[in-house]
């Protein structure tokens, strides 16, 4: 990666909480800087406890760093009224988040209502989005959360990210929870998305697989610390254990299916 | 005779609309006044730990102060406030009924809806209050958007415990002037009308079901987003307003209240006076079972305009008076005492309501006592029971220091059971009533006060400062005074204890008065 125009960039930034009753504070970002272009999808890959979720709550400000500074194409975001950041922010979370008490229509359009779009052009953007992550607006529009399957759950919830028009897009462990299938297939689209709306993503996963599959790259944290970063090939080459087993899982993977369906019976 | 024919159905019923309206009324704003309160309180204090343990602290400690004694002390705080917006303010509020028992209520009703709005909104997934803040919520688009409405079936489930709660105790209202379905309690008590008791029981109970179910039903809409479940639960409340409000708009204004206090007695007094009212076009209502220490309160403040008291009552609770005075002498002092508070005696009906110590005759001849003198000597044997004040009055310490009494035991009971109760030996005697029937019913003896130490209870009609100089309501009362001796009010009472109807007992009253006086 060459010189590409920097959008989100975290410079130093520390990030510690208290540790509960008596127990010493917990250093969760350490020290970290990371720089991501336009339209780059980052995966950040870590075990849990490693940080990555705190960067990612850093980054719309739903918590302040201890120092450091976090910029959004070069301005500080702590200047920004954090309302009109986040709103400008889409946030996909691991369980969807989705309002249970409003139907998919209302949890999508949520963003634009809070902004003060007309509800005409509300309702339009709704059934867009819809076709868009491949969910049939009339039979889906009314519905509430808990009559969708996992996977039409995720769905809306980018949906509901995208419904603003943002040009970044958070993402917690967005495909975690649900079946293989499921997910691929989801991960497919939503890369799609990211290409054809020209978005900039952060998502973070604990799956080094996902991350190789959709990722143009990845850092990788472990104890609030950013340990390595770069593409997968990149990473192949770091000198890391941690790196490389985490590497392993993909690679064991690849290896065993590439044994067990051969792409040509004959062979 | 059938009991669905007895006729006292028919009486309750023609009281429905009345108590009913002002049971409704009362509650109602009594729980509207408690969510006006409750609701922000709860949202202010849900952040904050120490202030919520304080609230419901607080709350809880008001639960456990019983319902009567919650809407007994509200009467004397607004009393006093009263007067401190009188003196400063240049205004003043009546301290009586439907204040008090509302902000009361109120208060009775705020455990629940703070306990179940702060477990709601704390109950909510953090997840989704993290995604409101994501999509850009403020917090208070956020408590708007997704935290009430999530809240909202905890919630709801608090204000129908509050609002059940409210109902119910809004029967206890009725001692402090407040009219409610607690009126056919407090009256059927007394009377022994056991019709009324239960017609007020069951008719709260019918309310509160009535009120509960209306507001699931606006509860399950909110859930559903169901918009007809919604719209029938609202229809329901407005239901309800109207019909607490429109009794009360339709009834006179400008119309004499006449008070009763909380025994049989009073109940067939205030029936005879209201008659009487109305006999002479005046247009007239009762406010029946009043304690008996704010009965005097709500006619000075004008809340009642006549009422009927005894002059030892007066002596000793009102002028705080312990020194006892011939019969004559007392009265007339008691009049000039009253008049300075602009309180007018009208006069006398006729016949004393005693305190007296009341035995069983053969008892009492067996022992060979005649006179509470003759008593002394047997009451460290002896248990006794009285209503539940006289214990605590003035008269009962002057009487015990006269003749030296100690009793065994000292028990409190409703009045018109103690007469059953010294007659089946349940205690040994009584400080009953001089003019109660049920002495000659259970074959009770009067122990004579050679010492004279239980004042003169002379029945006496007194007229609210606002009434002063008011000749029409004199006109109507006139014909009563001196005209109610011992043996007829004893008749009276007796009729209306074996369950004969205040009202008829009154038209009974009147007409041996009436006949009486044709024959003289």
């Amino acid at each position: 990666m060459s010189v590409i125009s920097t959008l989100i960039s975290f410079e130093h930034v520390r990030k510690h909480f208290d540790g509960g009753r008596g127990m010493p504070p917990v250093l969760a970002v350490d020290d970290v800087s990371l720089k991501v272009a336009y339209g780059e999808f980052l995966a950040i890959v870590g075990a849990s406890g490693s940080g990555k979720t705190t960067l990612l709550r850093l980054a719309n400000r739903l918590i302040a760093p201890d120092s450091g500074r976090i910029a959004i194409d070069g301005a500080d975001i702590a200047n920004v009224d954090a309302i009109a950041l986040r709103r400008s922010i889409g946030t996909v979370f691991q369980s969807g988040g989705l309002f249970p008490h409003m139907t998919v229509a209302d949890n999508i359009g949520i963003t634009p209502k809070l902004s003060g779009w007309p509800a005409p052009q509300i309702a339009a953007r709704v059934d867009e989005l819809m076709m868009l992550v491949q969910l049939d607006p009339v039979a889906h529009r009314n519905r509430l959360p808990n009559q969708l399957s996992g996977g039409q759950r995720q769905r809306v919830s980018v949906a509901r990210a995208l419904a603003a028009r943002p040009r970044i897009v958070l993402m917690d462990e967005p495909f975690g929870a649900l079946d293989p299938l499921t997910r691929d297939a989801l991960g497919e689209d939503y890369r799609r998305l990211h290409r054809d709306l020209g978005l900039t993503t952060i998502m973070i996963t604990h799956d080094m697989a996902e991350a190789v599959l959709l990722a143009d790259r990845i850092a990788v944290m472990r104890e609030g610390r950013i340990v390595a970063q770069g593409t997968a090939t990149e990473l192949a080459h770091v000198d890391d254990s941690d790196v490389d087993a985490l590497l392993q899982t993909p690679r064991r993977q690849a290896d065993r299916l590439r044994e067990l369906l051969p792409r040509n019976a004959a062979s | 005779m059938n009991s669905w024919s007895d006729p006292r159905w028919g009486d309750a019923l023609t009281h429905l609309p009345d108590y009913l309206g002002n049971h409704v009324r009362v509650s109602l704003a009594a729980l509207g006044l408690g969510l006006l309160i409750s609701l922000p309180l709860a949202l202010l204090a849900r952040h904050r730990p120490g202030v919520r343990g304080a609230l419901l602290g607080f709350a809880s400690i008001v639960q456990t102060v019983p319902g009567l004694a919650l809407l007994a002390l509200f009467y004397p705080l607004l009393l006093v406030l009263a007067a401190v917006t009188a003196r400063w303010l240049g205004f003043s509020f009546s301290a009586f009924g439907f204040l008090p028992a509302m902000l009361a209520l109120a208060l009775y009703s705020m455990l629940p809806v703070l306990r179940n709005t702060i477990t709601g909104l704390q109950g909510i997934d953090p997840a989704i209050l993290e995604a409101a803040q994501a999509v850009g919520m403020t917090p208070r688009q956020s408590l708007r958007m997704v935290e009430l409405p999530l809240a909202l079936p905890v919630i709801m489930a608090g204000i129908r415990t509050a609002a059940v709660w409210v109902i119910g105790t809004a029967t206890l209202s009725t001692p402090i002037g407040q009219t409610s379905l607690g009126n056919y309690i407090f009256a059927g008590l007394q009377t022994q009308n056991w019709v009324f008791v239960l017609f007020g029981c069951a008719a709260s109970a019918v309310l509160a079901l009535i009120v509960d179910q209306v507001l699931a039903l606006i509860e399950t809409g909110a859930q559903r987003r169901s918009g007809l479940r919604m719209t029938v639960g609202v229809i329901g409340v407005a239901l309800l307003i109207a019909a607490a409000v429109m009794p009360s708009l339709s009834r006179a204004r400008q119309s004499y209240v006449v008070g009763a206090k909380t025994f049989t007695e009073q109940y067939i007094l205030a029936a005879l006076l209201t008659q009487r009212l109305q006999a002479a076009g005046l247009p007239a209502t009762t406010r029946e079972g009043l304690g008996s220490s704010v009965i005097f309160n709500a006619l000075e403040s004008g809340d009642i305009d006549v009422y009927v008291d005894y002059s030892g009552t007066l002596w000793t609770n009102q002028m705080h008076r312990t020194d006892i005075k011939p019969r004559g002498e007392l009265l007339a002092d008691l009049k000039a005492a009253l008049s300075k508070q602009h309180v007018t005696l009208l006069g006398e009906l006729g016949f004393e309501n005693a305190y007296a110590l009341v035995m069983p005759r053969t008892r009492a001849e067996a022992l060979g006592i005649h006179s509470i003198a003759d008593l002394a000597a047997h009451a460290g044997e002896m248990s006794i029971a009285g209503d539940y004040e006289i214990f605590s009055r003035p008269e009962w310490a002057t009487l015990s220091k006269a003749y030296g009494l100690r009793f065994r035991a000292q028990r409190q009971m409703q009045p018109d059971f103690m007469y059953a109760a010294v007659a089946a030996g349940e205690v040994d005697l009584i400080a009953g009533y001089t003019s109660d029937g049920l002495i000659a019913k259970y074959d009770l003896v009067v122990l004579d006060d050679p010492k004279h130490a239980i004042p003169p209870y002379d029945a006496v009609v007194l007229l609210a400062p606002k009434r002063e100089n008011d000749s029409a309501l004199r006109k109507a009362l006139t014909p009563l005074l001196g005209k109610i001796d011992i043996v007829m009010m004893r008749e009276a009472n007796l009729r209306a204890s074996i369950g004969q109807s205040a009202a008829d007992v009154a038209k009974w009253l009147w007409e041996s008065i009436y006949t009486g006086h044709a024959a003289r």
